[in-house]
Protein backbone atom coordinates (compact mmCIF):
# COMPACT_ATOMS: atom_id res chain seq x y z
CA UNK A 1 0.00 0.00 0.00
CA UNK A 2 1.53 3.44 -1.20
CA UNK A 3 1.18 6.45 1.18
CA UNK A 4 -0.43 9.67 0.28
CA UNK A 5 1.29 11.61 -2.14
CA UNK A 6 2.59 15.14 -1.67
CA UNK A 7 2.22 18.17 -3.28
CA UNK A 8 0.80 19.52 0.05
CA UNK A 9 2.96 22.31 0.61
CA UNK A 10 0.79 24.14 3.39
CA UNK A 11 -0.11 21.22 5.15
CA UNK A 12 1.56 21.42 8.17
CA UNK A 13 1.04 18.70 10.76
CA UNK A 14 -1.04 15.33 10.09
CA UNK A 15 -4.78 16.09 9.95
CA UNK A 16 -7.04 14.43 12.41
CA UNK A 17 -10.05 13.16 10.87
CA UNK A 18 -11.55 12.44 14.37
CA UNK A 19 -10.99 16.15 14.92
CA UNK A 20 -13.54 16.84 12.20
CA UNK A 21 -16.11 13.87 12.42
CA UNK A 22 -16.54 14.96 16.05
CA UNK A 23 -17.97 18.42 14.58
CA UNK A 24 -20.82 16.86 13.40
CA UNK A 25 -24.11 15.23 14.81
CA UNK A 26 -24.68 11.71 14.44
CA UNK A 27 -26.78 8.90 15.11
CA UNK A 28 -25.26 5.91 14.20
CA UNK A 29 -27.29 2.12 13.27
CA UNK A 30 -26.63 -1.26 14.80
CA UNK A 31 -25.49 -2.40 11.39
CA UNK A 32 -23.42 -1.17 8.83
CA UNK A 33 -24.96 0.11 5.51
CA UNK A 34 -21.25 -0.16 4.43
CA UNK A 35 -20.21 -4.25 3.37
CA UNK A 36 -16.84 -5.24 1.79
CA UNK A 37 -18.09 -7.74 -0.55
CA UNK A 38 -15.36 -10.33 -0.07
CA UNK A 39 -12.45 -9.35 1.46
CA UNK A 40 -9.82 -11.40 -0.24
CA UNK A 41 -9.87 -9.43 -3.03
CA UNK A 42 -8.96 -6.60 -1.01
CA UNK A 43 -6.16 -8.96 0.69
CA UNK A 44 -5.08 -10.23 -3.20
CA UNK A 45 -6.18 -8.48 -6.07
CA UNK A 46 -5.88 -4.66 -4.62
CA UNK A 47 -2.45 -3.18 -4.32
CA UNK A 48 -3.56 0.03 -3.91
CA UNK A 49 -6.61 0.08 -1.18
CA UNK A 50 -7.15 3.33 -2.65
CA UNK A 51 -10.56 3.75 -0.88
CA UNK A 52 -8.60 3.99 2.81
CA UNK A 53 -6.84 7.25 1.33
CA UNK A 54 -10.28 8.76 -0.41
CA UNK A 55 -13.09 8.45 1.41
CA UNK A 56 -13.69 11.54 2.96
CA UNK A 57 -14.24 10.20 6.27
CA UNK A 58 -11.40 7.60 6.53
CA UNK A 59 -14.25 4.67 7.22
CA UNK A 60 -11.91 1.93 5.28
CA UNK A 61 -8.80 1.00 7.31
CA UNK A 62 -6.54 -1.94 6.35
CA UNK A 63 -5.75 -3.49 9.59
CA UNK A 64 -4.54 -7.14 10.09
CA UNK A 65 -5.01 -8.55 6.83
CA UNK A 66 -8.38 -6.84 6.19
CA UNK A 67 -10.30 -3.54 5.02
CA UNK A 68 -12.35 -2.50 8.39
CA UNK A 69 -15.35 -0.50 7.55
CA UNK A 70 -15.91 2.35 10.35
CA UNK A 71 -19.51 2.59 9.26
CA UNK A 72 -20.27 5.27 11.89
CA UNK A 73 -18.39 7.78 10.77
CA UNK A 74 -19.42 7.84 7.03
CA UNK A 75 -20.60 11.13 5.33
CA UNK A 76 -22.81 8.98 2.76
CA UNK A 77 -21.48 10.64 -0.07
CA UNK A 78 -20.75 7.46 -2.11
CA UNK A 79 -17.24 7.97 -3.65
CA UNK A 80 -16.23 4.28 -2.20
CA UNK A 81 -19.07 2.62 -3.81
CA UNK A 82 -18.03 4.67 -7.92
CA UNK A 83 -14.29 4.48 -6.99
CA UNK A 84 -13.15 1.37 -5.43
CA UNK A 85 -11.32 -0.39 -8.64
CA UNK A 86 -12.66 -3.42 -8.14
CA UNK A 87 -16.37 -2.93 -7.08
CA UNK A 88 -16.02 -4.27 -4.08
CA UNK A 89 -18.19 -2.12 -2.20
CA UNK A 90 -21.78 -3.45 -1.19
CA UNK A 91 -23.48 0.41 -0.47
CA UNK A 92 -26.84 1.66 0.63
CA UNK A 93 -27.83 4.73 2.96
CA UNK A 94 -28.28 3.70 6.19
CA UNK A 95 -31.80 3.26 7.40
CA UNK A 96 -34.12 6.18 8.13
CA UNK A 97 -32.90 8.73 11.08
CA UNK A 98 -29.91 6.82 11.42
CA UNK A 99 -26.04 8.17 9.91
CA UNK A 100 -25.30 11.77 9.58
CA UNK A 101 -27.88 14.59 10.50
CA UNK A 102 -26.15 18.12 9.08
CA UNK A 103 -27.23 21.01 10.72
CA UNK A 104 -26.03 24.07 8.52
CA UNK A 105 -25.02 23.73 4.47
CA UNK B 1 -55.45 -2.14 1.78
CA UNK B 2 -52.13 -0.11 0.99
CA UNK B 3 -51.63 3.44 0.68
CA UNK B 4 -52.19 5.06 -2.10
CA UNK B 5 -51.42 8.36 -3.49
CA UNK B 6 -51.24 10.57 -6.38
CA UNK B 7 -47.79 11.11 -6.29
CA UNK B 8 -44.61 9.99 -4.29
CA UNK B 9 -41.82 11.93 -4.04
CA UNK B 10 -38.63 10.39 -2.97
CA UNK B 11 -35.89 13.01 -1.38
CA UNK B 12 -36.84 16.32 0.23
CA UNK B 13 -33.79 18.43 -1.65
CA UNK B 14 -34.84 21.32 -3.93
CA UNK B 15 -35.55 18.94 -6.71
CA UNK B 16 -38.19 17.03 -4.78
CA UNK B 17 -39.15 20.21 -2.96
CA UNK B 18 -40.27 21.97 -6.04
CA UNK B 19 -42.25 18.99 -7.93
CA UNK B 20 -44.14 18.32 -4.59
CA UNK B 21 -45.02 21.93 -3.77
CA UNK B 22 -46.36 22.64 -7.27
CA UNK B 23 -48.18 18.89 -7.67
CA UNK B 24 -49.67 20.33 -4.27
CA UNK B 25 -50.46 23.53 -4.90
CA UNK B 26 -52.65 21.90 -8.07
CA UNK B 27 -54.21 19.66 -5.23
CA UNK B 28 -52.83 16.45 -5.80
CA UNK B 29 -51.88 13.51 -2.68
CA UNK B 30 -48.85 14.04 -2.55
CA UNK B 31 -46.23 12.51 -0.09
CA UNK B 32 -42.18 13.30 0.64
CA UNK B 33 -39.65 10.64 1.71
CA UNK B 34 -36.72 11.79 3.08
CA UNK B 35 -34.18 9.42 5.05
CA UNK B 36 -32.59 12.26 7.34
CA UNK B 37 -34.29 13.41 10.64
CA UNK B 38 -35.58 16.68 8.80
CA UNK B 39 -35.24 17.79 5.25
CA UNK B 40 -31.49 19.07 4.84
CA UNK B 41 -30.60 16.61 7.40
CA UNK B 42 -28.87 15.24 4.70
CA UNK B 43 -28.43 17.76 2.06
CA UNK B 44 -24.98 19.44 0.95
CA UNK B 45 -24.56 22.46 -1.19
CA UNK B 46 -21.51 24.79 -1.05
CA UNK B 47 -23.85 27.31 -0.29
CA UNK B 48 -25.19 29.39 -3.76
CA UNK B 49 -29.28 29.17 -4.61
CA UNK B 50 -30.50 31.19 -7.38
CA UNK B 51 -33.55 33.62 -7.15
CA UNK B 52 -35.68 33.47 -10.40
CA UNK B 53 -36.21 29.67 -10.33
CA UNK B 54 -37.29 29.57 -7.00
CA UNK B 55 -39.64 32.90 -7.45
CA UNK B 56 -41.11 30.82 -9.95
CA UNK B 57 -42.44 28.86 -7.23
CA UNK B 58 -42.93 31.58 -4.50
CA UNK B 59 -42.97 34.90 -4.99
CA UNK B 60 -40.76 37.21 -3.06
CA UNK B 61 -39.14 33.98 -1.29
CA UNK B 62 -37.20 36.17 0.30
CA UNK B 63 -38.95 37.96 2.49
CA UNK B 64 -39.56 34.58 4.67
CA UNK B 65 -36.90 31.64 3.50
CA UNK B 66 -34.38 31.57 6.06
CA UNK B 67 -31.44 32.72 3.46
CA UNK B 68 -27.63 33.76 4.63
CA UNK B 69 -26.57 36.86 2.59
CA UNK B 70 -27.39 38.00 -0.94
CA UNK B 71 -24.30 37.74 -3.13
CA UNK B 72 -23.26 41.28 -4.31
CA UNK B 73 -20.08 40.25 -5.75
CA UNK B 74 -18.42 36.92 -7.51
CA UNK B 75 -14.74 36.65 -7.07
CA UNK B 76 -12.33 34.57 -9.45
CA UNK B 77 -9.08 33.52 -8.50
CA UNK B 78 -6.80 31.82 -10.84
CA UNK B 79 -4.22 30.38 -7.58
CA UNK B 80 -1.21 29.30 -7.66
CA UNK B 81 1.18 28.13 -4.73
CA UNK B 82 2.10 31.31 -3.38
CA UNK B 83 0.49 34.08 -5.53
CA UNK B 84 -3.19 34.35 -6.78
CA UNK B 85 -4.76 36.22 -10.29
CA UNK B 86 -7.87 37.56 -9.55
CA UNK B 87 -10.84 38.62 -10.96
CA UNK B 88 -14.76 39.45 -10.72
CA UNK B 89 -17.40 40.93 -10.59
CA UNK B 90 -19.47 43.59 -7.76
CA UNK B 91 -22.81 44.88 -8.58
CA UNK B 92 -25.20 47.20 -6.63
CA UNK B 93 -27.90 45.99 -8.83
CA UNK B 94 -27.46 42.48 -6.61
CA UNK B 95 -28.03 44.27 -3.27
CA UNK B 96 -30.91 44.92 -4.15
CA UNK B 97 -34.56 43.37 -4.49
CA UNK B 98 -35.37 40.88 -6.53
CA UNK B 99 -31.41 39.65 -5.71
CA UNK B 100 -29.62 37.37 -8.12
CA UNK B 101 -28.63 34.77 -5.47
CA UNK B 102 -27.91 34.04 -1.97
CA UNK B 103 -25.78 31.88 -0.02
CA UNK B 104 -27.86 29.51 2.24
CA UNK B 105 -27.64 26.53 4.95
CA UNK B 106 -29.64 23.64 3.19
CA UNK B 107 -30.43 22.39 6.82
CA UNK B 108 -32.29 25.50 7.44
CA UNK B 109 -33.45 26.14 4.09
CA UNK B 110 -34.39 22.97 3.02
CA UNK B 111 -36.78 22.63 6.06
CA UNK B 112 -38.26 25.95 5.90
CA UNK B 113 -39.45 24.75 1.52
CA UNK B 114 -40.67 21.76 3.36
CA UNK B 115 -43.09 23.49 5.12
CA UNK B 116 -44.46 25.65 2.29
CA UNK B 117 -45.17 22.27 0.94
CA UNK B 118 -46.88 20.75 3.78
CA UNK B 119 -48.67 24.09 3.88
CA UNK B 120 -49.52 23.74 -0.03
CA UNK B 121 -50.89 20.48 1.21
CA UNK B 122 -48.00 17.56 1.09
CA UNK B 123 -47.33 15.33 3.53
CA UNK B 124 -43.52 14.81 4.37
CA UNK B 125 -42.49 11.51 6.12
CA UNK B 126 -38.74 11.56 7.70
CA UNK B 127 -36.55 9.32 8.63
CA UNK B 128 -37.24 6.74 6.01
CA UNK B 129 -35.03 5.51 3.29
CA UNK B 130 -36.05 3.82 0.06
CA UNK B 131 -35.10 0.75 -0.68
CA UNK B 132 -36.13 0.17 -4.26
CA UNK B 133 -39.35 1.10 -6.72
CA UNK B 134 -42.10 -1.36 -6.69
CA UNK B 135 -42.78 -2.43 -10.17
CA UNK B 136 -45.29 -4.44 -11.73
CA UNK B 137 -45.26 -5.23 -15.66
CA UNK B 138 -42.54 -3.16 -16.02
CA UNK B 139 -44.65 -0.22 -15.01
CA UNK B 140 -43.39 1.81 -11.27
CA UNK B 141 -46.33 1.63 -8.78
CA UNK B 142 -44.98 2.64 -5.51
CA UNK B 143 -41.95 2.30 -3.05
CA UNK B 144 -40.36 0.06 -0.29
CA UNK B 145 -39.53 1.72 2.23
CA UNK B 146 -37.19 0.72 5.19
CA UNK B 147 -40.32 0.96 7.61
CA UNK B 148 -42.18 -2.09 8.44
CA UNK B 149 -45.50 -2.71 6.21
CA UNK B 150 -43.50 0.56 4.75
CA UNK B 151 -44.71 -0.28 0.92
CA UNK B 152 -46.42 2.82 -0.49
CA UNK B 153 -48.29 3.47 -3.73
CA UNK B 154 -48.79 6.27 -6.15
CA UNK B 155 -49.66 7.01 -10.07
CA UNK B 156 -45.96 8.34 -10.47
CA UNK B 157 -43.09 8.40 -8.70
CA UNK B 158 -40.63 11.28 -8.82
CA UNK B 159 -37.04 9.82 -8.26
CA UNK B 160 -35.74 13.01 -6.52
CA UNK B 161 -33.05 11.44 -4.59
CA UNK B 162 -29.62 12.92 -5.35
CA UNK B 163 -26.47 12.54 -6.77
CA UNK B 164 -25.51 8.38 -5.87
CA UNK B 165 -29.49 7.96 -7.82
CA UNK B 166 -29.45 4.51 -6.74
CA UNK B 167 -33.06 3.80 -7.63
CA UNK B 168 -32.90 5.08 -11.20
CA UNK B 169 -29.23 2.83 -11.69
CA UNK B 170 -31.82 0.22 -9.90
CA UNK B 171 -34.10 0.53 -12.85
CA UNK B 172 -32.05 0.49 -15.16
CA UNK B 173 -32.05 3.88 -16.07
CA UNK B 174 -28.50 4.45 -15.75
CA UNK B 175 -25.15 2.21 -15.13
CA UNK B 176 -23.11 3.10 -11.99
CA UNK B 177 -21.69 6.33 -12.15
CA UNK B 178 -18.01 6.72 -13.69
CA UNK B 179 -15.54 7.95 -10.87
CA UNK B 180 -14.49 10.42 -14.00
CA UNK B 181 -18.73 11.45 -14.08
CA UNK B 182 -18.74 12.39 -10.36
CA UNK B 183 -16.13 14.97 -8.24
CA UNK B 184 -15.50 14.84 -4.61
CA UNK B 185 -16.17 17.78 -2.91
CA UNK B 186 -15.29 18.45 1.04
CA UNK B 187 -16.12 21.77 2.98
CA UNK B 188 -16.26 23.17 6.47
CA UNK B 189 -18.27 25.81 8.22
CA UNK B 190 -16.37 27.93 9.96
CA UNK B 191 -17.96 30.59 12.47
CA UNK B 192 -17.07 34.03 12.37
CA UNK B 193 -18.66 37.07 13.79
CA UNK B 194 -20.54 39.25 10.85
CA UNK B 195 -18.56 42.79 11.26
CA UNK B 196 -15.22 40.13 10.88
CA UNK B 197 -16.76 38.79 7.91
CA UNK B 198 -17.98 42.32 6.19
CA UNK B 199 -14.86 43.69 7.12
CA UNK B 200 -12.48 40.84 5.48
CA UNK B 201 -14.56 40.30 2.52
CA UNK B 202 -15.15 44.62 2.12
CA UNK B 203 -19.21 44.31 2.38
CA UNK B 204 -21.81 46.28 3.36
CA UNK B 205 -23.42 44.91 6.47
CA UNK B 206 -25.69 41.75 5.41
CA UNK B 207 -24.08 41.69 2.17
CA UNK B 208 -22.26 38.38 0.67
CA UNK B 209 -19.56 37.52 -1.71
CA UNK B 210 -18.37 34.29 -3.39
CA UNK B 211 -15.02 33.29 -4.21
CA UNK B 212 -14.31 30.37 -7.18
CA UNK B 213 -10.26 29.26 -7.03
CA UNK B 214 -9.29 27.41 -10.05
CA UNK B 215 -5.47 26.48 -9.85
CA UNK B 216 -3.41 25.07 -6.72
CA UNK B 217 -6.21 24.81 -4.46
CA UNK B 218 -7.08 21.24 -6.03
CA UNK B 219 -3.36 20.99 -7.12
CA UNK B 220 -4.04 21.44 -10.35
CA UNK B 221 -6.82 18.46 -10.51
CA UNK B 222 -9.95 19.30 -12.49
CA UNK B 223 -11.96 21.01 -9.79
CA UNK B 224 -12.64 23.98 -8.37
CA UNK B 225 -12.25 25.24 -4.16
CA UNK B 226 -14.21 28.12 -3.14
CA UNK B 227 -14.47 30.39 -0.08
CA UNK B 228 -18.46 31.53 0.53
CA UNK B 229 -19.89 34.08 2.72
CA UNK B 230 -22.69 33.31 5.33
CA UNK B 231 -24.33 35.60 8.14
CA UNK B 232 -22.31 34.63 11.37
CA UNK B 233 -20.00 31.75 9.57
CA UNK B 234 -17.89 31.43 6.05
CA UNK B 235 -18.03 28.22 4.08
CA UNK B 236 -14.32 26.86 2.59
CA UNK B 237 -14.14 23.62 0.70
CA UNK B 238 -12.32 22.00 -2.34
CA UNK B 239 -13.67 19.37 -5.10
CA UNK B 240 -11.82 17.57 -7.71
CA UNK B 241 -12.61 14.47 -10.09
CA UNK B 242 -12.90 11.81 -7.81
CA UNK B 243 -11.53 9.32 -10.84
CA UNK B 244 -7.85 12.11 -10.44
CA UNK B 245 -8.50 12.52 -6.43
CA UNK B 246 -8.14 8.51 -6.20
CA UNK B 247 -5.25 8.63 -9.13
CA UNK B 248 -3.31 11.54 -7.17
CA UNK B 249 -3.70 9.45 -4.31
CA UNK B 250 -4.75 12.42 -1.99
CA UNK B 251 -6.51 12.38 1.40
CA UNK B 252 -9.68 15.17 0.47
CA UNK B 253 -9.14 16.24 3.91
CA UNK B 254 -5.60 17.13 3.99
CA UNK B 255 -6.78 19.06 0.59
CA UNK B 256 -9.10 21.09 2.85
CA UNK B 257 -6.47 21.86 5.58
CA UNK B 258 -4.07 22.82 2.89
CA UNK B 259 -6.43 25.35 1.18
CA UNK B 260 -7.30 26.61 4.79
CA UNK B 261 -3.16 27.43 5.25
CA UNK B 262 -2.63 28.77 1.34
CA UNK B 263 -1.14 32.30 2.21
CA UNK B 264 -3.92 33.73 0.00
CA UNK B 265 -6.82 32.32 1.69
CA UNK B 266 -5.04 32.01 5.31
CA UNK B 267 -5.76 35.71 6.08
CA UNK B 268 -9.74 35.10 5.03
CA UNK B 269 -10.20 32.12 7.54
CA UNK B 270 -7.92 33.47 10.62
CA UNK B 271 -9.25 32.74 13.98
CA UNK B 272 -12.06 31.02 12.60
CA UNK B 273 -13.76 28.11 14.62
CA UNK B 274 -14.88 25.04 12.31
CA UNK B 275 -18.46 23.72 13.10
CA UNK B 276 -19.40 21.33 10.93
CA UNK B 277 -17.70 18.86 8.50
CA UNK B 278 -19.34 17.47 4.92
CA UNK B 279 -18.12 15.55 1.85
CA UNK B 280 -20.58 15.39 -0.87
CA UNK B 281 -20.37 14.27 -4.92
CA UNK B 282 -21.00 16.30 -7.41
CA UNK B 283 -22.37 15.05 -10.78
CA UNK B 284 -20.20 16.58 -13.34
CA UNK B 285 -21.03 14.19 -16.34
CA UNK B 286 -23.16 16.84 -17.52
CA UNK B 287 -25.72 16.69 -21.03
CA UNK B 288 -23.26 13.05 -22.18
CA UNK B 289 -23.80 11.54 -18.52
CA UNK B 290 -28.14 12.29 -18.45
CA UNK B 291 -29.61 9.03 -17.48
CA UNK B 292 -32.66 7.94 -19.16
CA UNK B 293 -35.26 10.12 -17.12
CA UNK B 294 -38.82 8.84 -18.16
CA UNK B 295 -40.54 5.72 -17.59
CA UNK B 296 -44.21 3.96 -17.07
CA UNK B 297 -44.83 6.12 -13.49
CA UNK B 298 -41.63 7.59 -12.53
CA UNK B 299 -39.43 10.39 -13.43
CA UNK B 300 -35.91 11.51 -12.57
CA UNK B 301 -35.36 14.73 -11.08
CA UNK B 302 -32.35 17.12 -9.82
CA UNK B 303 -28.72 15.53 -9.21
CA UNK B 304 -30.23 12.29 -9.62
CA UNK B 305 -30.16 13.03 -13.49
CA UNK B 306 -26.21 14.40 -13.42
CA UNK B 307 -27.93 18.18 -13.97
CA UNK B 308 -25.67 19.83 -12.90
CA UNK B 309 -23.60 22.75 -14.91
CA UNK B 310 -20.11 22.77 -13.10
CA UNK B 311 -18.73 25.55 -15.23
CA UNK B 312 -20.84 28.31 -13.88
CA UNK B 313 -21.30 25.76 -10.35
CA UNK B 314 -25.26 25.95 -11.05
CA UNK B 315 -27.17 23.03 -9.93
CA UNK B 316 -30.43 23.61 -6.97
CA UNK B 317 -31.35 25.88 -10.03
CA UNK B 318 -31.32 23.52 -12.78
CA UNK B 319 -32.64 21.16 -9.99
CA UNK B 320 -36.02 23.29 -8.98
CA UNK B 321 -36.32 23.87 -12.53
CA UNK B 322 -36.62 19.96 -13.63
CA UNK B 323 -38.90 19.83 -10.88
CA UNK B 324 -41.28 22.06 -11.58
CA UNK B 325 -41.33 20.66 -15.22
CA UNK B 326 -41.70 17.13 -14.14
CA UNK B 327 -44.75 18.05 -11.88
CA UNK B 328 -46.40 20.25 -15.16
CA UNK B 329 -45.71 16.68 -16.88
CA UNK B 330 -47.46 15.04 -14.19
CA UNK B 331 -50.56 17.48 -13.66
CA UNK B 332 -51.08 17.26 -17.24
CA UNK B 333 -50.67 13.57 -17.64
CA UNK B 334 -53.34 14.00 -14.81
CA UNK B 335 -55.43 15.54 -17.47
CA UNK B 336 -55.26 12.36 -19.89
CA UNK B 337 -55.81 9.94 -16.94
CA UNK B 338 -52.19 8.13 -17.97
CA UNK B 339 -49.38 7.82 -16.54
CA UNK B 340 -47.15 5.85 -18.72
CA UNK B 341 -43.63 6.94 -20.12
CA UNK B 342 -45.01 8.27 -23.30
CA UNK B 343 -47.74 10.63 -21.59
CA UNK B 344 -44.82 11.38 -18.81
CA UNK B 345 -42.24 11.99 -21.61
CA UNK B 346 -43.73 15.61 -21.63
CA UNK B 347 -41.27 16.40 -19.12
CA UNK B 348 -38.23 15.61 -20.91
CA UNK B 349 -39.71 18.32 -24.14
CA UNK B 350 -39.99 20.89 -21.61
CA UNK B 351 -36.37 20.06 -20.30
CA UNK B 352 -35.20 19.88 -23.46
CA UNK B 353 -36.73 23.71 -24.19
CA UNK B 354 -35.24 24.92 -21.24
CA UNK B 355 -31.99 26.81 -20.18
CA UNK B 356 -31.39 23.54 -18.48
CA UNK B 357 -30.39 21.62 -21.34
CA UNK B 358 -29.46 24.09 -23.42
CA UNK B 359 -26.73 25.06 -20.89
CA UNK B 360 -25.42 21.31 -20.04
CA UNK B 361 -25.43 20.93 -24.33
CA UNK B 362 -23.57 24.32 -24.57
CA UNK B 363 -20.94 22.83 -22.09
CA UNK B 364 -21.23 19.58 -22.86
CA UNK B 365 -17.54 18.92 -23.96
CA UNK B 366 -15.70 20.80 -20.68
CA UNK B 367 -15.49 17.87 -18.65
CA UNK B 368 -13.67 15.66 -20.98
CA UNK B 369 -11.69 18.41 -22.32
CA UNK B 370 -10.45 19.61 -19.05
CA UNK B 371 -9.73 16.01 -17.84
CA UNK B 372 -7.26 14.96 -20.95
CA UNK B 373 -5.37 18.53 -21.09
CA UNK B 374 -4.10 19.01 -17.50
CA UNK B 375 -2.25 22.06 -19.13
CA UNK B 376 -5.55 24.48 -18.51
CA UNK B 377 -5.00 23.80 -14.66
CA UNK B 378 -1.68 23.09 -13.73
CA UNK B 379 -0.06 25.11 -16.76
CA UNK B 380 -1.96 27.91 -18.17
CA UNK B 381 -3.03 29.14 -14.44
CA UNK B 382 0.67 29.38 -13.20
CA UNK B 383 1.61 30.79 -16.30
CA UNK B 384 -1.00 33.40 -15.37
CA UNK B 385 0.61 34.53 -12.05
CA UNK B 386 4.14 34.54 -13.58
CA UNK B 387 3.23 37.07 -16.48
CA UNK B 388 1.49 39.51 -14.06
CA UNK B 389 4.24 38.65 -11.28
CA UNK B 390 7.01 39.54 -14.39
CA UNK B 391 5.37 42.51 -15.81
CA UNK B 392 4.59 44.05 -12.50
CA UNK B 393 8.24 43.33 -10.30
CA UNK B 394 10.80 46.54 -11.37
CA UNK B 395 14.15 44.31 -10.99
CA UNK B 396 16.01 46.28 -14.11
CA UNK B 397 14.96 43.24 -16.87
CA UNK B 398 13.40 45.13 -20.10
CA UNK B 399 10.01 44.70 -20.66
CA UNK B 400 10.63 42.36 -24.04
CA UNK B 401 13.17 40.50 -22.02
CA UNK B 402 10.29 39.62 -19.51
CA UNK B 403 7.78 38.63 -21.88
CA UNK B 404 9.92 36.49 -23.70
CA UNK B 405 10.36 34.42 -19.96
CA UNK B 406 6.37 35.07 -20.06
CA UNK B 407 5.76 33.31 -23.38
CA UNK B 408 7.87 30.52 -22.40
CA UNK B 409 6.55 29.83 -19.64
CA UNK B 410 3.23 29.58 -21.25
CA UNK B 411 4.37 26.91 -24.32
CA UNK B 412 6.18 24.65 -21.05
CA UNK B 413 8.26 23.47 -24.11
CA UNK B 414 6.04 23.33 -26.49
CA UNK B 415 5.13 24.82 -29.73
CA UNK B 416 3.21 27.85 -30.17
CA UNK B 417 0.98 25.53 -32.45
CA UNK B 418 -0.02 23.50 -29.61
CA UNK B 419 -0.89 26.56 -27.40
CA UNK B 420 -2.64 27.75 -30.29
CA UNK B 421 -4.54 24.57 -31.05
CA UNK B 422 -5.64 24.35 -26.57
CA UNK B 423 -7.39 27.93 -26.81
CA UNK B 424 -9.06 26.88 -29.89
CA UNK B 425 -10.37 23.82 -28.11
CA UNK B 426 -10.95 25.83 -24.71
CA UNK B 427 -12.83 28.23 -26.94
CA UNK B 428 -14.72 25.64 -29.12
CA UNK B 429 -15.83 23.55 -25.87
CA UNK B 430 -17.42 26.60 -24.39
CA UNK B 431 -19.04 29.10 -27.23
Amino acid sequence: MSEPRQGLKYLDKEVNIDDKLYLNRWKPDQQSHLVIKDQSVCAEKCSEKSCTVFCPARVYEWRDGRIAVGYEGCLECGACRIACPHDNIEWCYPRGGHGVQFRLA
Amino acid sequence: MPEKFDAIVVGAGVAGLAAAYKLAKAGLSVVVIERGDYPGAKNVMGGVLYRAMLEELIPEFWKEAPLQRPVVEQRFWLMDEDSVVTTGYKGQSWAEEPYNCFTVFRGQFDQWFARKCTEAGALIINETTVESCIVENGKVVGIRTTRPDGDLYANVVVLADGVNSLLAKELGFHKEWQPQQVALAVMEVLKLPAQVIEERFNLESGMGTTIEIFGSGTLGMVGTSFIYTNKEHISVGVGALLSQMRERQIRPYDLLENLKNHPMVRPLVRKSEPVEYYAHLIPEGGYNAIPKMVGDGVVVVGDAAQLVNSIHREGSNLAMTSGKLAAEAILRAYEIGEFNERALSHYQEKLWDSFVISDLKKYKDTAELFENRPQYFNQYIPAANMALREMLTVDGTSKSDKQKLVAQKFLGGRSMYSMAKDIYRAWKAVK
